[in-house]
């Protein structure tokens, strides 16, 4: 008599010292739970971003709370502020030493657009410098906004061909 | 010491040439810009205007004669007075010049920087006239009446990162802006700051 199996989980005793599962699942699934954030505090939305990682919002929650000040040892760079134009030469040069993979949020109105400084010492937008994978609105965001665009990075890191672009590299 | 209202007028015996300055608040005075450290020197040493408070200078307009005009903000600390010292720059528009006053204040340093980057005026015997603000060789100063607050195209301040990412300093897009709030009593919906032109923004195009 064939009995339905009840077990929820992997059992070694009934399918071995096997996991059979897709490679992007495997490192997609490593690369989006331990994504440490490089810190690219430049104005008020740095505060929101400390907040973030403290006791009440609590990034750790997603795997992201090891702030590294440095580009080496970090995977996304957060810019949080007003990005002026004498900043954007060293925004670009930390994003450069940040080893790849490394992904981008663009954290308030500054980061993404220039904000309310429509002005001549301004960046208007970090996009026009890096690659920019999450825009977050707001001046500044809330932090579950933060921890919402941190969520929608992890779920664009989880689709991503990982193992092509490893083998292709 | 004597009273802040004497120190204006014991300038005036000793420097004929001082005239009196319009102001709301404190004691104010015109000073020719030959004459100015010396006046800061008597002020600092027998008034005892210990501090420089501030170092600022005003744009009269493009055309106007003479066009710039260095003020100082002076507090004695230990009086308790302020008084404020003006004088117009000599030089031309392109490089208008006054006396540095980092001899008598070194806190005057970097005021001076301030004051050379935002409106370019030379100060004489400065020990280190750079730009503070902007980046070396950023081609304007930004405080100028002609400067645009959007600003004037330009190219990054690091030629590499400028080859690399294809990208300049722009004259930033204004869409209807600057965007002012308005003043007075009013729910904070409405006081949002809004374009003083509201015709026109990034999706409809400016009527000519």
């Amino acid at each position: 008599m064939v009995s339905s199996n009840t077990e929820l989980a992997y059992n070694s005793k009934i399918e071995g010292e096997v996991v059979v599962s897709r490679a992007d699942a495997v490192i997609n699934w490593i690369r989006s739970n331990s994504m440490w954030p490089m810190p690219m505090g430049l104005a008020c939305c740095a505060i929101e971003l400390m907040g973030t990682a403290a006791s009440r919002f609590d990034i750790a929650r997603f795997g992201a709370e090891v702030m590294r000040f440095s580009p080496r040892q970090s995977d996304c760079m957060i810019v949080a502020g007003t990005v002026t134009y004498k900043m954007a030469t060293a925004v670009r040069r930390i994003y450069d030493q940040m080893a790849a993979p490394k992904w981008v949020i663009a954290m308030g109105a500054c980061a993404s657009t220039g904000g309310m400084y429509r002005s001549y010492s301004v960046l208007q937008g970090v996009d026009r410098i890096v690659p920019v994978d999450v825009y977050i609105s707001g001046c500044p965001p809330r932090p579950e906004a933060l921890l919402d665009a941190l969520m929608k990075l992890q779920a664009k890191v989880k689709r991503e061909p990982s193992a092509k672009n490893l083998l292709s590299a | 010491m004597s009273a802040p209202a004497d120190a204006t007028s014991a300038l005036q015996e000793r420097f004929p040439q001082v005239t009196e300055r319009a102001s709301l608040d404190h004691p104010a005075v015109n000073v020719p810009v030959a004459e100015v450290l010396a006046v800061l020197k008597y002020l600092r040493d027998e008034f005892a205007f210990d501090m420089l408070v501030d170092l600022t200078a005003v744009d009269w307009a493009e055309g106007v004669l003479p066009r710039f005009t260095v003020v100082y903000h002076l507090l004695s600390t230990t009086r308790h007075v302020y008084i404020r010292v003006a004088a117009n720059c000599s030089g031309d528009d392109a490089a208008p010049i006054a006396p540095s006053v980092v001899s008598l204040w070194p806190g005057a340093n970097w005021h001076e920087r301030e004051c050379f980057d935002m409106f370019g005026i030379k100060f004489e015997g400065h020990p280190d006239l750079r730009r503070i603000l902007m980046w070396d060789g950023y081609p304007y100063h930004p405080l100028r009446k002609e400067f645009p607050l959007a600003g004037i195209e330009t190219v990054l301040p690091d030629p590499e990162i400028a080859e690399e990412t294809k990208t300049k300093v722009i004259a930033s897009p204004m869409a209807g802006g600057p965007f002012v709030a308005t003043a007075g009593e009013m729910n904070l919906t409405e006081a949002e700051p809004r374009a003083k032109d509201e015709s026109w923004s990034e999706q409809r195009e400016k009527p000519e």
